[in-house]
């Protein structure tokens, strides 16, 4: 089925509209049986007891595993390592936590035998309150990041004009459509196959390789579609070793898909946060100082930090700057990386406090930014490789119609609506990592090229191809690009915005070499350099020629510059004045990232960077009940994600202009300055509109009412 | 859950199978069942005789089938019939993923048990392109990117084509709301709503 109207299109769109795209859990193999999950329904303390008699006797189940009566898994026999060692420990760390797999021949009946499964538990004390903890915490005794200090720490207390406030946000969960899980098919001699929902075959690979004291190339990783991750598929979960375990111990293959409840305790989260921001300006409106506590959240039984704080160093031209960021430990399950990370919690915190001292001073808030925009990385003191900020400013004001926002808030006023626009950047690093891609070049003209990186959903195959296409003069219909299966040349996770980067450069060097070895042979065999492939194929009687590229990890100029990529998100809301309802009705997102390679992918990821960023600054809030440290919300219709009607056409821009550092198809990552930055923007326009400064996420009606 | 539970006895499909089979329909219940029952033989055995037979069209072909009442429409489709572009995302109904056709009109699936489907018919995204030739809605879905990773779009393009039948796509903002029941995580919507908005002004019966 060919279907290409445009070479922008994504490679794999027929697969996805026709569902012929097969997610993990859609491989049909032999004697498939499922698996279901029992877990705790404590917070904290140790099983007793599990009775598994009715579950074992109920029909179709095969096995029920549990630490009683686990099979041996030789990683988790040493000492150390990870705590959570699934089935290895009587202990509860969270509620929520897998404590036992049923196996059955159906899904019904393993669903069936689960809820027959009794557990006893000693309860122990437990918190799960991360508001209270901040109040009690000893910060000397958290984890986190070392104090950053450049100049005079907290020099904002003695500006002339300052400002000093707290910044809240909730957990957040991922919540990919995709439920999590995998299928395990363990087999003679020690190897696996599993079908997995991962950001990354290889890192799933080692994982289990690492667990089960096996080869890794005894481990076969396939996961060609991945129905979204944001984060969460970027480490191999316990609740994926129990069904290995569980096929090691049938000789079965073993599905585990987890519930949506499930999704919320057992797959990591978005960390809440607590943010406390000082900044100091003189009264023409040049910061002097900017101080940036954040508090984080972790797990009792491991450490999770991330870079809450980081954006503060650099963005702004300030002399004085001092971050400190801790992590507050609770008996919930570790959180995870979320779209953005830290760094789109520390936007929020930092760009609402730059929009507050604007209004302090009644300035613009762009060109209060514009007039503290560093030239150099005043961390690193360092040039950028490159930076078109205030060329970005630009773009979006005119997009966005920013002439009409008064700088009096309240002053825009349509019949019971009142209107505001707000602003906020988003920054974050441009990475680069190390990958290998294999190049097929086939007489039937055809490219083939291969490398185990993955594909959450921006279209890794689509940007490939792209480049490989314009590098190779190969229509895009005639390439096919290979990926989520860990046989192929190793790439690294998809995270951190960094596969197009990554992955692409090595698809430029493979196509380099290739194209080095066409003109070779066609020299050799005196034809014209320029000659087509398939010419010079067929005349030195080859059927194909491959290369293998491990691209080189960064140019080697990059250690003199900061690389980052900026985002700035306009946006007009419209807050509803007896109901406190916002709504976003107007969004201009800009991106700067460099040369945009794969323009139609790439305008969805900053579309979709929006969206989430709808629902972080209203509406996302996991909620738990601290009584007995379970979610309340744990579900679609409790924790709202942005539908449809929460979203309005978004206009997208990009500078479109090379890096000359960053790789040699001059694009930098745009997944997570899609979304960073984006709740501060909302959060800027609803106190434009109303007067009122929400310094808590979500910006939900009760709050604007009250604020 | 179909199953009929009671923790407190634990042996409740015994009496639910003696029950039912003494009181509405004895003559027809096999004498094996009552006595694998009673003499409490073996579940494995009993089971057997709880599926209750189907007959439905999916995608225009027929199946006549045995299920247990338990089995949503989505987990037979995705399970038994291997139709897997049917996606679950919540099980619970909130998503829209699970979308398709119930005699053409936009369903759940995961809310509606495959036993309670009797003689309906049955499209999923399967059903939807005419050999080859993509459906004007998947063409538009794919022209406008109308989706990212790919796990909402089935019921994504399911619901758009009732929504467009339904007179429901008359413009932007009413495709938002009736488009609402259908989550896409990636944030697709605007692109959907184009897409949408495109094949319905193309106005060809879809």
């Amino acid at each position: 089925m060919e279907f290409f109207v445009d070479e922008n299109d994504r490679v794999d769109g027929v697969d996805k509209v026709t569902g012929k795209a097969k997610y993990f859990a859609e491989y049909q193999l032999p004697g498939l049986t499922y698996g279901v999950l029992v877990t705790s329904t404590i917070t904290k303390g140790k099983i007793t007891a599990i009775d598994t008699k009715a579950a074992k006797n109920a029909p179709g189940v095969l096995e029920v595993l549990s630490h009683l009566n686990k099979p041996s898994v030789a990683g988790y026999e040493q000492a150390g390592g990870s705590p959570m060692k699934i089935f290895y420990t009587d202990q509860i760390f969270f509620n929520g936590q897998p404590i036992a797999i049923v196996v059955a021949d159906t899904f019904e009946r393993a669903t069936f035998a689960a809820s027959l499964v009794k557990v006893s538990y000693e309860k122990a004390a437990f918190n799960t309150n991360f508001e209270a903890s901040i109040k009690d915490a000893a910060v000397k005794k958290l984890q986190g990041q070392p104090p950053y200090v450049r100049g005079i720490a907290d020099a904002y207390k003695t500006a002339e004009v300052k400002v000093e406030q707290i910044y809240t946000m909730p957990v957040e969960t991922h919540n990919p459509m995709e439920l999590h899980g995998i299928i395990a098919d363990w087999q003679a001699n020690d190897k696996v196959t599993v079908y997995a929902k991962t950001q990354g075959v290889k890192s799933t690979q080692n994982t289990i390789a690492n667990v089960f004291k096996i080869p890794a190339e005894n481990i076969q990783v396939n996961s060609q579609f991945v129905g979204g991750g944001f984060g969460m598929a970027l480490r191999t979960w316990p609740l994926e070793i129990a069904a290995i375990m569980a096929s090691k111990q049938l000789k079965k293959p073993v599905k585990l898909v987890i519930t949506r409840d499930q999704m919320f305790t057992m797959v990591g989260n978005r960390p809440a946060a607590y943010q406390k921001i000082g900044l100091g300006a003189t009264k023409d409106g040049k910061i002097t100082g900017i101080t940036h506590t954040a508090f984080g959240q972790t797990a009792t039984y491991e450490n999770f930090t991330e870079g809450v704080v980081n954006m503060s160093k650099f963005m702004y031209d300030s002399e004085n700057v001092n971050t400190n960021y801790y992590v507050i430990p609770l008996d919930m399950g570790v959180p995870i990386w979320m779209r953005g990370p830290g760094e789109a919690t520390g936007a929020f915190a930092l760009e609402s406090a730059i929009d507050e001292m604007a209004h302090a001073l009644d300035m613009d808030p762009l060109d209060f930014r514009a007039k503290n925009d560093p030239e150099k990385d005043p961390a690193q003191n360092r040039p950028f490789s490159s930076k078109y900020i205030k060329e970005a400013y630009k773009l979006g004001a005119a997009k966005i119609g920013w002439n009409n926002r008064k700088n009096k808030p309240g002053s825009t006023i349509e019949g019971s609506w009142n209107i505001g626009y707000g602003v906020s950047i988003g920054v974050f690093n441009a990475g680069r990592g190390r990958a290998s891609v294999k190049g097929i070049l086939k007489a039937d003209g055809t490219l083939i090229l291969q490398s185990a990186t993955s594909d959450i959903g921006p279209g890794t195959g689509t940007g490939m191809t792209l480049i490989a296409s314009k590098l190779m003069n190969i229509p895009v219909e005639k390439i096919v690009f290979e990926l989520g299966d860990s046989s192929l040349p190793p790439a690294p996770s998809q995270g951190g915005s960094a596969t197009l980067s990554t992955v692409g450069s090595a698809v430029n060097d493979v196509c380099v070499a290739l194209k080095a070895t066409i003109a070779e042979l066609a020299a050799n065999s005196n034809m014209d350099a320029t000659s087509n492939f398939v010419d010079v194929l067929k005349k030195n009687n080859l059927p194909i020629i491959e290369k293998t590229i491990q691209s080189s990890q960064n140019n080697p100029e990059a250690k003199n510059y900061s690389m980052y990529s900026f985002s700035i998100h306009f946006v007009q809301v419209k807050v509803h004045q007896l109901t406190g309802v916002v709504k976003v009705s107007k969004i201009v997102s800009v991106g700067d990232a460099g040369k945009i390679v794969s323009p139609k992918t790439a305008r969805s990821q900053m579309v979709g960077g929006a969206v989430g960023g709808i629902g972080m600054a209203l509406t996302e809030e996991a909620i738990l009940d601290n009584r007995y440290g379970r979610y309340v919300n744990n579900n679609f219709a409790d924790y709202h994600v942005p539908v449809n009607a929460d979203v309005p056409d978004i206009d997208v821009i990009f500078i479109d202009k090379p890096d000359p550092i960053v790789n040699p198809m001059g694009a930098k990552g745009m997944g997570e300055i899609a979304l960073i930055g984006f709740a501060g923007a909302v959060a800027n326009a609803v106190f434009n509109a109303t007067g009122k400064r929400i310094r808590s996420l979500p910006i939900t009606p009760d709050k604007v009412l009250e604020g | 859950m179909a199953e009929i539970d009671n923790n407190q006895s634990g042996d409740t499909r015994r009496d639910f199978l003696k029950k039912t089979s003494l009181f509405t329909a004895l003559s027809l219940t096999p004498l094996t069942v009552l006595k694998a029952a009673d003499n409490k033989v073996d579940e494995r055995f009993a089971e057997l005789f709880e599926k209750i037979p189907l007959n439905l069209k999916v995608n225009n072909k027929p199946y006549t089938l045995k299920v247990e009442p338990r089995v949503t429409l989505l987990d037979l489709l995705r399970e038994q019939l291997h139709l897997t572009g049917t996606k679950k995302g919540c099980d619970y109904g909130q998503c829209g993923a699970c979308t398709i056709h119930i005699d053409g009109v936009r369903v759940n699936s995961c809310l509606s048990l495959a036993v309670m489907n009797e003689g309906k018919s049955i499209t999923t995204i399967e059903g939807l392109a005419k050999g080859d030739e993509l459906h004007p809605m998947q063409a538009a879905f794919i022209k406008h990117d109308g989706f990212q990773c790919g796990y909402c779009t089935p019921g994504q393009i399911m619901s758009a084509v009732a929504c467009v039948r339904e007179g429901h796509a008359n413009s932007k903002d009413e495709i938002r709301e009736y488009m609402s029941g259908n989550i896409c995580r990636c944030g697709a919507y605007p692109n959907i709503v184009d897409a949408i908005q495109e094949v319905k002004e193309g106005g060809k019966a879809i």
